[in-house]
């Protein structure tokens, strides 16, 4: 009587079948395990981190840090995901530019601007994005003229089939103290934002935001960055014999990757962005002109702050993608991390399982880290039921 | 009345284009705009192109050489499986539409259970057509390509990814837990992992975990790999559903006496699912196009039998024809089903 009681307690029940669970998984995790340590013994392959410290012997023909065929494969990693690191950035600022322009170009009032942007989404959003990164490798840029007579960017830059060849600063030193003042700036007018909002809900005084603004954020950096640029000595690349000399040559594969990665997000963003916006029901416009505010002020102060909470998680979870995506590079042999460390590095050491986990560990630090933030947002502003 | 109504959306379309001056202005300039682009690539596409012929030869008008598409045509359906074999991937895809059709067309009480029958009895058949064996001959996966591969890999990717991906947004929204925890970390873990890795990962790490002798077929190694992944996004999918449904769905199941699994099977999952339905079939169309990353592991889909035609010598420049065929066929398959998610998705709405 006793033990029926004990078998059917909720409680004790719900132990059994976790227990349960646990003891499946552990199980097969062991068979696996045991079966990988079996079949690497067969084939003479040690594990262990040490191949790290192996000098790599890999050429790569796009390095931001100062690696050589001399440097260990940890080296290698790092190129690796320095270059993924750099493709996604640019390819974030570029599609939310994009993307943003499409959306708002979608609810346009004009009906030719709004039906173009909408076939822009409709297009981009159906076909696989390794269709856009094959096309932009093999049909766009491999379809360039030669070096010699490449498609001159003002003078100082040139897009021919062999990549994009673009200047390069002789010294940074001018360069660094521009940026080091355009940063104070930056600090400086968020400083004023804040004493400005404390000053404004203690006296109601409005104090010259805008104008202070143009001054801090516009002017100045404006001005540093245009005597940064003259101060300094150019590198500018010029044709001699058959390819260009100097500068800096950022390889097809990277513009093709970034191009594919900008053309297809930004359709995505798009759609983002246009629910955001329309998400923000009239009322709230007619209220807030309602209270006396001008329709800039409606803008900044009642729609873009809710338009922004229903944007800001699934842009996030595009930003995301794009990390994510930046390793259909491997199919076109952009170095990054995945085609970098997971193809040749693997391929010279057959190290398969350390090389997966880390190469999944970036993606994964990053993406988690990413994701609580976004949860805990998510959290905070979802409706709370009972 | 029929010329009246033409008027009146004579009268639409003047007000849509060039309802103000600067509106009218702004159409001008897109319409120039669009010609621009448009009289150059039509006349590639259709007026200078090249329909009849059977080489390269053939094709001297300048524009597209659609010869190539028709000479390929084959390959960009069925890759290298042997001619004389199609006729059984004609018969597993229409095995396959009318299993579909039946269960659609079927009354609303058989519906369930001759959903289940087809959903044990087809994937077996589709495997036996394509490779053969029991009286048919043996046709090895490295030969499967083209459309039919794409078709394969997505259909069969997905029958692991939705019953895992329901397992895991139950055990997701679950109060025991080990469960849940167990469930956060496959669906965050699967989520967070570019599909690329995973395929690459499938391909090397699947035969090192088996029992010595035991080979997994390469394709079926890229099928796992992608159900995996999209089953943590169909979880998610899911969840959704689940978390849309009101509490007192299950609460009530619970206090008529039902156990955990009848209340989620009878109660909970139709309702839940029928609200998830727009939101799997997106993830549907992300398998579909992620579908093509299996090139990197030397499986030719549509996407990769078009990419290897480039390299055939007989046809030099064939770039821009391969990728508008292949780029066509995507965009319909994956058009057709994100209006038909759209439209579910309205329709729930209503």
């Amino acid at each position: 009587m006793n033990l029926l009681a004990f078998i059917n307690d909720k409680r004790v029940r719900d132990w059994f079948y976790q227990i349960a669970v646990v003891v499946l998984l552990v199980g097969l995790t062991v068979f696996f395990v045991r079966n990988a340590s079996e079949n690497m013994l067969k084939a003479g392959i040690a594990s262990g981190f040490g191949f790290l410290w192996r000098t790599s012997g890999i050429e790569v023909p796009f390095v931001l840090t100062g690696y050589t065929q001399a440097d260990n494969i940890l080296a290698l990693f790092w190129v690796g995901v320095a270059n993924t690191m750099l493709v996604t950035v640019i390819a974030i600022v570029l599609a939310t530019l994009l993307g943003f322009v499409v959306g708002i170009a979608r609810l346009s009032s004009i009906w030719l601007v709004s039906a173009i942007a909408g076939a822009y989404i409709e297009f981009v959003r159906n076909i696989p994005l390794l269709f856009f990164v094959l096309f932009w490798y093999f049909g766009v840029i491999a379809a360039l003229p030669a070096p010699r007579q490449s498609l001159s960017v003002f003078g100082v830059a040139f897009l021919n089939n062999r990549g994009l060849t673009i200047p390069l600063p002789d010294g940074m030193e001018n360069l660094r103290i521009a940026g080091w003042i355009i940063l104070a700036c930056v600090l400086a007018y968020a400083a004023f934002h804040l004493w400005a909002r404390k000053r404004q809900e203690r006296t109601g005084l409005h104090a010259p935001t805008l104008r202070v603004g143009l001054v801090l954020l516009l002017a100045i950096p404006l001005l540093t960055l245009a005597w940064a640029v003259l101060a300094t000595r150019w590198d500018v690349p010029a044709l001699r014999g058959f390819n260009y000399r100097g500068g800096f040559v950022v390889i097809p594969e990277f513009v093709a990757l970034l191009a594919a990665l900008v053309t297809y997000t930004a359709g995505f963003i798009a759609e983002i962005v246009r629910g955001g916006i329309q998400s923000v029901s009239h009322g709230q416009i007619e209220a807030g002109s309602a209270l006396g505010l001008r329709s800039g002020q409606v803008l900044r102060l009642v729609t873009i702050p809710q338009a922004l909470r229903v944007m800001i998680p699934p842009l996030t979870n595009q930003y995301l993608n794009v990390l994510k995506n930046s390793s259909f590079g491997a199919a076109i042999a952009y170095p990054d991390v995945v085609s970098l460390f997971m193809g040749s590095a693997l391929n010279n050491t057959g190290q398969a399982i350390e090389i997966i986990a880390m190469t999944l560990a970036v993606y994964l630090v990053i993406g988690l880290a990413v994701s609580a933030l976004m949860n805990w947002y998510n959290a905070r502003i979802a409706l709370v039921t009972r | 009345m029929s010329g009246r109504a033409s008027f009146s959306s004579l009268s639409l379309w003047r007000e849509r284009l060039f309802g103000t001056p600067f509106t009218g202005f702004v159409t001008v300039v897109l319409l120039l705009a669009i010609g621009w682009v448009a009289v150059p690539l039509i006349r590639w596409a259709l007026i200078d192109a090249t329909w009849r012929g059977t080489t390269r030869a053939d094709c001297a008008a300048g524009g597209a050489c659609w010869v190539f598409i028709r000479a390929r045509f084959g390959q960009f359906m069925y890759g290298l499986y042997p001619v004389d074999q199609r006729w059984r991937v004609d018969i597993a895809g229409i095995a396959f539409v009318l299993g579909i059709a039946a269960v659609v067309l079927a009354p609303q009480r058989l519906r369930l259970k001759l959903g289940l029958a087809m959903l044990v009895v087809l994937p077996p058949l589709g495997i036996w057509l394509l490779s053969g064996g029991f009286g048919l001959r043996y046709v090895e996966t490295r030969e499967w390509g083209g459309l039919m591969l794409t078709l394969f890999i997505s259909i069969y990717a997905s029958l692991i990814a939705i019953p895992l991906g329901i397992l895991f947004a139950l055990g997701r929204q679950s109060e025991l837990r080990v469960i849940r925890l167990i469930s956060v970390i496959f669906i965050e873990f699967w989520r967070g992992v570019p599909i690329i890795a995973v395929i690459f990962l499938a391909s090397l790490l699947l035969p090192l975990i088996m029992p010595g002798g035991i080979d997994i077929d390469r394709l079926a190694r890229a099928v796992i790999g992608l159900g995996f992944v999209i089953a943590a996004y169909m979880a998610e999918a899911v969840r959704g559903g689940l978390q849309a449904l009101p509490k007192g769905q299950r609460e009530a199941a619970t206090a008529l006496g039902l156990t955990y699994w009848k209340a989620t099977g009878l109660i909970v999952l139709p309702q839940a699912l029928r609200i998830s339905l727009p939101a799997m079939t997106n993830e549907f169309i992300a398998l579909i196009k992620n579908t093509t990353l299996v090139l990197v592991v030397s499986i030719l889909d549509l996407l990769g039998i078009a990419q290897a035609s480039l390299a055939d010598p007989n046809w030099v420049g064939m770039n821009m024809e391969a990728y508008a065929f292949s780029g066509a066929i995507y965009w319909l398959i994956c058009f057709a089903l994100s209006r038909w998610s759209r439209s579910l998705e309205s329709r729930r709405r209503l």
